[in-house]
């Protein structure tokens, strides 16, 4: 495919801005994405994602703001004139022509010669060649999948965008389908950017990932480092699970922020605290956690930060054990065990201790309360079993 | 795409129940057979060999069985005209038709959001009132001294100096009469059409317009397949237009069997006349679906 050298530029964004009468559902993003990474832009449905790629792809006119690829402006290109394609949501194949015309539109439309052979290396590529003269409607979902995607990436266009693309799959074949997109990204080189609800998926592939939040960006970078260190509680929820404890700051020492809660104190690194005021949350990732007997607290470390409570809740799940751990403060808190040793389960009912070191913790803004970020539906199921348990109480 | 399931239990239906199941599908089809049987096959038999008799001497309206295949060549070479009369009214009222209706369908399909019932509805009202109500109405709006001829005629538009009585009039008419029958299934199919398929097209380098003729128009051919042929056919073979619009002029196939039939009561003529009009109609209709390439759509 490149035996041309070809310049891939930057795919920058200033202010763009997208209003559906008062609602803004994108609200003033700036963004550059490099030229040939994979970017994913992750958030929940209406957070803004789709609209953003669908102002680049040039199907929704923005409010206000640029779009430029390198320096090029290309807000005012229609949708036909944009050296941008895209995978859709559900693929959007064309019924009425074979797997080789679907692949063949965009290069038929520009006039480009040698069609034949480009299509036929594009479906080597995604490994469809057998299926060239058969309909979309007779390929599996994975397969239509791939020709939507050869579809996109025959025209080698400077940004591939991508529209949920694994939505429709089950589970096992979105795994192998995320392994199988990476591999074309790193073969073509092209920009990537991959819009997408599950978390997990924007981490697996991205080599950037931005948590988009209400039309704005809550958080961009590498997935490890957003994960490790979330700056809002928006994101430390969205992305995998979090431990968030609400206190107030007590002070430094060292080095350390140290945050008193439930009258307790906890030390966080400074540079790991993003909020000024004193209403602080002190957070931590579940597999951080190790959890310990009450008899054993003699073995946590002196400085780590430790809380003792006890199990209410142990489910095992073949890699790890994951604990729901009552705080005194009647918090739940949750620990993953990966499961290393045979045998040496805690039980419900357990008095334990738990404990982490600092520097997996972090400080958040404690103005909006622990559970932004947080599926709705989560939300409702922990409140139906508080009133549960209370029930349970009072009987 | 049907798996064979096995049964729960694994065996095979009894072979009574196998026999019952196939003869409940022979009860539930001999209604509908009957029918056919009734008022399609045996009239058609009975019109065929009405057009194979000859007269009886000295008296009209009277015939005896025959073989006479004369009828058939006498009957073509007198009205050879109106047939080919027939066929051009209506074939240009079918483009006609297909020119009005391919945007309208369209924009109730796509545009018309809340719209769309209201539309819909529209364009079924006027089959409320009879056919031949609405043609006589059509007499009023294209009279000689109604505001559309006047204002044409203003204009020096019209070649006759008027619309009604000559083939304006008729064309309008099969065009107006036909119309529903070409918008309904355009709609249909192309309210069918994902709008996504679209976006896709114009992401894929596609001008409005490539898109338009390179997705649009082949996916909306079922509907362009059904509805010309739902307008040709009727139209080719009507003749209340031609009767209430045209003049002697333009007498259309199905004046002539009419007259053939009720005024001349010259049976065989106006049999042989009905068979080469269907024939003709099979063996055009059959040329064109093979041409759309649709006949697993139709």
């Amino acid at each position: 495919m490149s035996d041309e050298t070809r310049q891939v530029d930057d795919l920058r964004m200033t202010s763009l801005t997208k209003k559906f009468g008062d609602h803004a559902a994108v609200d003033d993003l700036t963004l550059t994405i490099p030229a040939g990474s994979f970017f994913a832009l992750l958030g929940a449905s209406g957070c803004g994602k789709t609209t953003t790629l669908r102002m680049v792809a040039g199907l929704e006119d923005p409010t206000s703001g640029s779009i430029f690829i390198g320096e090029r402006d290309i807000t005012h290109l229609r949708a036909f004139e944009r050296p941008v394609n895209t995978v859709f949501q559900s693929y959007a194949l064309f019924p009425h022509l074979d797997i080789f015309e679907n692949v063949a539109f965009g290069l038929r439309r520009r006039g480009v010669k040698d069609v034949k052979a480009t299509v036929e290396s594009m479906l080597e590529l995604v490994e469809l060649s057998p299926m060239a003269r058969r309909k979309p409607t007779q390929l599996s979902g994975g397969q239509q999948q791939r020709v939507a995607v050869a579809r996109a990436l025959i025209n080698r266009p400077d940004v591939l965008l991508l529209d949920e693309p694994l939505g429709a799959l089950d589970l096992k074949l979105r795994r192998q389908m995320q392994i199988e997109l990476k591999r074309i990204q790193v073969e073509v080189g092209t920009t990537f950017v991959h819009v997408t609800h599950d978390q997990e998926e924007a981490m697996t592939m991205a080599d950037t990932v931005a948590v988009m939040n209400s039309g704005r960006i809550e958080q961009m970078g590498h997935p490890a480092d957003i994960y490790e260190l979330p700056r809002t509680v928006f994101v430390a929820n969205f992305l995998g699970q979090a431990n968030l404890i609400v206190g107030t700051r007590a002070g430094n020492a060292g080095a350390d922020v140290v945050v008193s809660s439930f009258g307790q104190s906890f030390a966080v690194p400074s540079e790991r605290v993003f909020a000024a005021g004193s209403d602080l949350i002190v957070g931590v990732r579940p597999e951080k956690i190790t959890i310990l007997d009450l008899v054993d607290a003699g073995r946590v470390p002196e400085h780590h930060n430790r809380i003792t409570g006890r199990v209410t809740d142990v489910s095992y799940t073949g890699v790890s054990t994951q604990y729901l751990v009552k705080a005194p403060w009647e918090q739940e808190l949750i620990v993953f065990e990966q499961n290393v040793v045979v045998g040496d389960r805690s039980e419900v009912g357990d008095e334990v201790v738990l404990h982490w070191s600092p520097k997996h913790t972090f400080g958040l803004d404690g103005s909006s309360g622990t559970t932004v970020g947080v599926d709705p539906e989560v939300l409702e199921l922990e409140a139906v079993n508080q009133s549960l348990v209370a029930d349970d109480a009072e009987a | 795409m049907a798996a064979a399931v096995p049964q729960a239990g694994g065996q095979a239906p009894p072979a009574s129940v196998v026999q019952r199941k196939s003869r409940t599908g022979y009860v539930l089809l001999f209604p509908g057979m009957a029918w056919l049987a009734v008022f399609f096959a045996i009239p058609l038999v009975t019109l065929f060999a009405t057009s194979l008799q000859s007269p009886i001497e000295g008296r009209t309206g009277r015939y005896k069985p025959g073989l006479e295949i004369g009828n058939y060549a006498s009957a073509l070479s007198e009205y050879w005209p109106q047939f080919l009369r027939s066929f051009l009214y209506a074939g240009v009222a079918t483009v006609l038709a297909l020119a009005i209706a391919y945007p309208l369908a369209y924009f109730i399909a796509f545009r018309a959001g809340k719209w769309r019932s209201l539309m819909l509805v529209l364009v079924i009202a006027p089959s409320f009132a009879s056919f031949l109500l609405r043609t006589y109405a059509w007499k009023t709006i294209l009279a000689d001294e109604g505001p559309i001829t006047s204002t044409l005629n203003a204009l020096h538009l019209l070649p006759d100096g008027r619309i009604l009585n000559t083939w304006i009039a008729v064309i309008a008419g099969l065009t107006y009469n036909f119309l529903p029958f070409m918008i309904l299934p355009l709609y249909a199919a192309l309210e069918k059409i994902d709008p996504r398929l679209i976006e896709a097209a114009s992401d894929l380098y596609a001008s409005p317009q490539t898109a338009f003729r390179k997705v649009t128009w082949p996916l909306s051919m079922p509907g362009v397949v059904a509805g010309t042929l739902l307008t040709f056919i009727p139209a080719a073979g009507d003749y209340i237009n031609a009767e209430l619009l045209g003049s002697p002029k333009n007498r259309m196939i199905g004046n002539e069997i009419q007259t053939n039939f009720i005024e001349y009561r010259d049976y065989p003529t106006a049999s042989a006349l009905s068979f080469i009009l269907m024939t003709i109609i099979l063996v055009m209709v059959f040329t064109y679906i093979r041409r759309a390439g649709t006949e697993d759509l139709v």
